[in-house]
């Protein structure tokens, strides 16, 4: 019961981040803020979101950890296959996703895209 | 496990709004950050809904999505800033900045 729970707080958190991203991401008034909020969809949404199935890999029903608990370890190689997954999943979201977000800003920048500034509309923002 | 759907709707809204930015971006560089973040969500999506669905080996799918989108969005702004993919003399762009 407690697992469901925790599982839910995660999850529902990593939820609730992706959307403060993707809602950034519409409400910014520049290509590099918006890069900002996309980039906490990457990272903090999507690490929530991976910990919570991690932690329902672990402890859920059919969980390794469960299985390892009541001593059958064969159990519990589908449940380790899946964490192995889930990590690799996220070092891979997190690693790819700031790389891709830095060539853009780069991309952006020799394609002469003037950062927003409050007193005079930056170019990016208009164009 | 109701809360997996929670967090399927979550995710579903983000790529909903990542897709108005990609319509709505001004510049070309916003359409792509747009679609970029629509990947990660998407990633999210397949490695929620296959532990939805019973289905865990989703996350292989997972695993790859998230791989070509990193690659997809190089190679758009690799195709943006220089054109010449192929070319063999591509002389790399100076820092000549705006």
């Amino acid at each position: 019961m407690i697992v469901e729970v925790v599982v839910g707080i995660l999850l529902g958190l990593g939820g609730l981040a992706c959307i403060t991203g993707a809602v950034g991401l519409l409400r910014f008034p520049d290509v590099y803020s918006r890069m900002h909020a996309s980039g906490v969809t990457d990272t903090l949404g999507a690490g929530l979101v991976v910990l919570g199935l991690l932690v329902w890999a672990a402890l859920g029903d059919g969980g390794w950890a469960t299985a390892l608990a009541e001593g059958h370890a064969e159990a519990a190689k589908p449940g380790l296959l899946q964490s192995v997954k889930l990590v690799s999943i996220l070092f891979f979201l997190w690693v790819s996703g700031t790389t891709a977000v830095h060539a853009l800003a780069k991309a952006a920048w020799l394609d002469g895209l003037v950062p927003w500034t409050r007193d005079e509309e930056g170019a990016s923002s208009t164009r | 496990m109701s809360v997996f759907a929670v967090a399927m709707v979550a995710v579903m809204v983000t790529m909903a709004l990542a897709l108005v930015r990609a319509l709505r971006g001004p510049t070309i560089f916003d359409r792509i950050l747009a679609v970029n973040s629509f990947g990660t969500a998407t990633v999210l999506f397949i490695s929620v809904h296959g532990y939805l669905a019973g289905r865990p080996d989703f996350l292989d799918l997972a695993l790859v999505y998230a791989l070509m989108n990193f690659i997809g969005t190089l190679a758009v702004l690799k195709y943006l800033h220089a054109p010449g993919l192929g070319a063999a003399d591509l002389a790399p762009p100076g820092e000549e900045g705006p």
